[in-house]
């Protein structure tokens, strides 16, 4: 191609360009963006691909749950169309996804969206275009706290430092003369879990004897576990991820350390306790102790349970091939959910104020996907919607929750 | 050739105007990613070295701008220069290491310093912010221009004004005396070296070079973006980068620039045929430019322009110098 031809046709793209600029017409503005008579339009990013993938099956779930939504005749008449996109969990590209889905797709509101780092970088772009980020996939604490600053952000899982207030109200009650030693994760996540032992017990935070921390570059935990056991601690807290969480449950019993133990729900997964079990022996898991909120689509105790039902009938149905045991695809449901009751309370006249007043006016009493007695609430100054979590206790096979429902004290 | 930049230039000056924002957005990743593959155009395609572990020269530019930044308010036109002056002295330090590796040793020592670049921005948290990463304040067009230009439109044209930048210092610098030092060391070393060049010298500037020009890239993606996580400069961002340069093209300056779309739009467009098969069409793009057009889209491009030309005009005229010396050396 000669330099004349390219100039020329360079030349051509340009007056091409500005004539279009000139003559775009804006496109007549639609009462609210993303909702029509018969269609609302939400987007959302998870890991697809990459490191993270495994999360993806949250993704599915939710999509699976607007798509059993819509066949029963939608929401208000109105279908949700759900934009889910491939993050790979990067940052970067993920808020170049959601520019797209509020400025070219016009989404009604982001949903779900997956990841700490991921939701960090998205917060301050959707609130200054004021569109809502519900139910953000993550169990960080600021999601809920630094409402004032991002009003149009929501979380929903139970957050890290509700659970170990948790845990700590318990030692409290039955437990008061334990001496504790913590291991936990050097970032942000272990941390929260630590600030929120420490919180609970108050006045009594020197029950907690020891603390160790490993890096998740660290080969393995052992060390941290025997340095823990010769503080003479008879509780040991576990707050690790899987793979760390399997180490300390198997060094535990490997060094015959005598303790009970408490393991956070990060790491309560029939795979963990499998593989301890497996590793360490009975000893590792028996009696360990964590929260649930989650119903287990293993657990015999939900046969007959209708919510479970519901569930493995989606699944049969939207995931054909899904593994029904990934606990994953029940939590997108269990968002899934409450995104459409938040939908159904902010009315026929839906606009984004709304259904985010809505999110923060929750009472739901009827989820199907978490164990009974959680309520899905939220008030203007309470943006944590679950913070209800049972205490579980292995035996050795499976989990079976102890004691009654627990609230965060906040 | 002058008035084919003019025009080029306008195209992308104008391109703000009538295409949506975040259209606006995405293209100034394709400038940031052009610059850091204009590196490794430098860096493999010049002196013949390789690197799969230009994400953690980025990383490095990003987390300087990051942290001068957020921490003490040093605006990016401060915190970009430094950017790439940090990364530029790992990079020369980086060079050499290189001097005593070559080919697959050398790709391995660059894949380990991509690998352990994030976890060592989670131990250093008090500087790092560990895994959360630094926020930084929302990127704004400086205060007089505000009106008249959004924030997006505003960092396209500072990115692409630094891409025009970094182009023009590279062929300032690879067309006369130490591009053809860098050519001649990367053809053949010995000879190279009996013509007096110092391969010491141009290897190690090469890697510093192409690491600044990384490094560049990494603060405008984390000024863009308001945020650098280890998550944003994993080692995928590194092999990025390498399928970036081959598919756009080894040799050439517009190979940087396709490769600069590719790295950006591919995953994009990735997703559309299948989410879970991102890496695969990855792969497939990578084998059939290989196969089909080893001098990456650019050396296609300009085979096809060749053989279109031979068509429209029949008869024989003599090929122009520089058609004639890439020719031969290809």
């Amino acid at each position: 191609m000669s330099i004349r031809r390219f100039t020329i046709i360079a030349l051509t793209a340009i007056l091409a360009l500005a004539a279009g600029a000139v003559l775009t017409v804006p496109a007549a503005s639609q009462a609210v963006t993303g909702v029509t008579a018969t269609e609302i339009v939400i987007g959302g990013t998870h890991p697809y691909s990459g490191p993270a993938s495994a999360y993806s099956s949250i993704g599915k779930g939710a999509q699976a749950y607007f798509a059993y939504v819509n066949d029963k005749g939608g929401v208000a008449g109105r279908k949700i169309t759900y934009k889910d996109l491939d993050d790979a969990y990067n940052p970067p590209q993920s808020l170049q996804l959601v520019k797209q889905l509020v400025e070219q797709d016009k989404v009604f509101a982001i949903f779900n969206s997956l990841g700490t780092p991921v939701n960090t970088v998205l917060r301050p772009y959707l609130n200054e275009k004021q569109v809502p980020q519900l139910f953000v996939a993550t169990g960080a604490t600021t999601w809920g706290r630094d409402a004032s600053k991002f009003p149009w952000t929501i979380g929903w899982q139970p957050d890290y430092e509700a659970e170990s207030l948790i845990y700590a109200k318990n030692v409290l009650a039955h437990e008061p003369s334990a001496k504790i030693a913590v291991l936990y994760q050097n970032d942000d996540y272990g941390q929260d879990y630590l600030k929120g032992l420490q919180n609970g017990l108050g006045a009594k935070a020197s029950m907690i004897v020891k603390t160790a921390s490993y890096e998740t570059t660290d080969p393995d935990v052992k060390a941290q576990v025997a340095s823990l056991k010769a503080s003479g601690a008879d509780t040991f807290f576990i707050f690790a991820t899987p793979k760390f969480a399997t180490q300390a449950l198997v060094a535990a019993a490997q060094l015959s350390w005598k303790t009970k133990v408490y393991l956070n729900s990060v790491s309560n997964s029939q795979v963990v306790m499998k593989a301890a079990t497996t590793q360490g022996g009975p000893a590792a898991t028996t009696g360990v102790v964590s929260v649930i909120y989650l119903k287990d689509p293993t657990d015999p105790r939900y046969a007959n349970d209708s919510g479970l039902a519901l569930y493995k009938q989606i699944m049969a149905k939207y995931v054909p091939g899904g593994d029904v045991n990934d606990q994953f695809y029940l939590y997108g449901m269990g968002a899934a959910f409450t995104f459409v009751d938040a939908l159904q309370k902010a009315g026929k006249d839906l606009t984004r104020e709304k259904v985010m007043q809505a999110a923060i006016h929750l009472h739901e009493t009827d989820n199907p996907f978490v164990i009974p007695g959680v309520i899905v609430q939220t008030s203007p100054d309470d943006r944590f919607p679950i913070r209800q979590e049972q205490l579980a206790q292995y035996d050795g096979t499976r989990w079976g929750l102890i004691g009654s429902l627990m609230t965060a004290r906040r | 050739m002058r008035l084919a930049l003019v025009a080029c230039g306008l195209l992308v000056a104008l391109l703000p105007w009538v295409i949506p924002p975040f259209v606006t957005f995405q293209l100034t990743y394709v400038a940031a990613y052009a610059i850091a593959i204009l590196g490794l155009v430098i860096l493999i395609g010049y002196s013949g070295q390789i690197s799969l572990g230009h994400g953690a020269f980025m990383a490095i530019g990003g987390y300087t701008a990051a942290i001068l930044l957020a921490g003490a308010g040093i605006g990016y036109w401060v915190s970009i220069p430094l950017a790439a002056l940090l990364a530029g002295i790992v990079g020369i330090g980086l060079g050499f290491v290189a001097l005593r590796l070559a080919g697959v040793y050398l790709a391995l020592a660059t894949l380990a310093l991509a690998a352990s670049v994030p976890p060592l921005l989670k131990r250093f948290k008090a500087l790092t912010g560990g895994v959360q990463g630094l926020s930084l304040p929302s990127p704004h067009a400086p205060g007089p221009l505000q009106p008249f230009v959004s924030s997006e439109t505003w960092f396209y044209y500072l990115t692409w004004a630094l891409a025009a930048v970094a182009f023009a210092l590279a062929w300032f610098v690879l067309r006369g005396r130490v591009g053809r030092s860098l050519r001649a060391l990367r053809d053949s070393e010995i000879a190279a070296v009996a013509f007096g060049v110092n391969p010491v010298f141009y290897k190690t500037l090469a890697f510093g070079w192409s690491a600044a020009y990384a490094g560049i890239a990494g603060a405008i993606i984390a000024i863009v973006t308001a945020y650098a996580s280890p998550d944003v400069y994993s080692v995928a961002l590194s092999l990025e980068l390498l399928i970036g340069v081959v598919i756009g093209g080894l040799h050439s300056f517009l190979g940087a620039i396709l490769g600069g779309i590719v790295v950006e739009f591919l995953p994009l467009w990735a997703q559309k045929i299948n989410p879970a098969v991102e890496s695969v069409v990855y792969g497939v793009a990578l084998i059939l430019v290989v196969i089909f057009a080893p001098g990456g889209l650019a050396g296609g491009l300009s085979r096809l322009a060749r053989a279109l030309r031979i068509q429209a005009t029949p008869r024989s005229r003599p090929a122009s110098t520089i058609e004639a010396i890439s020719e031969k050396s290809a």
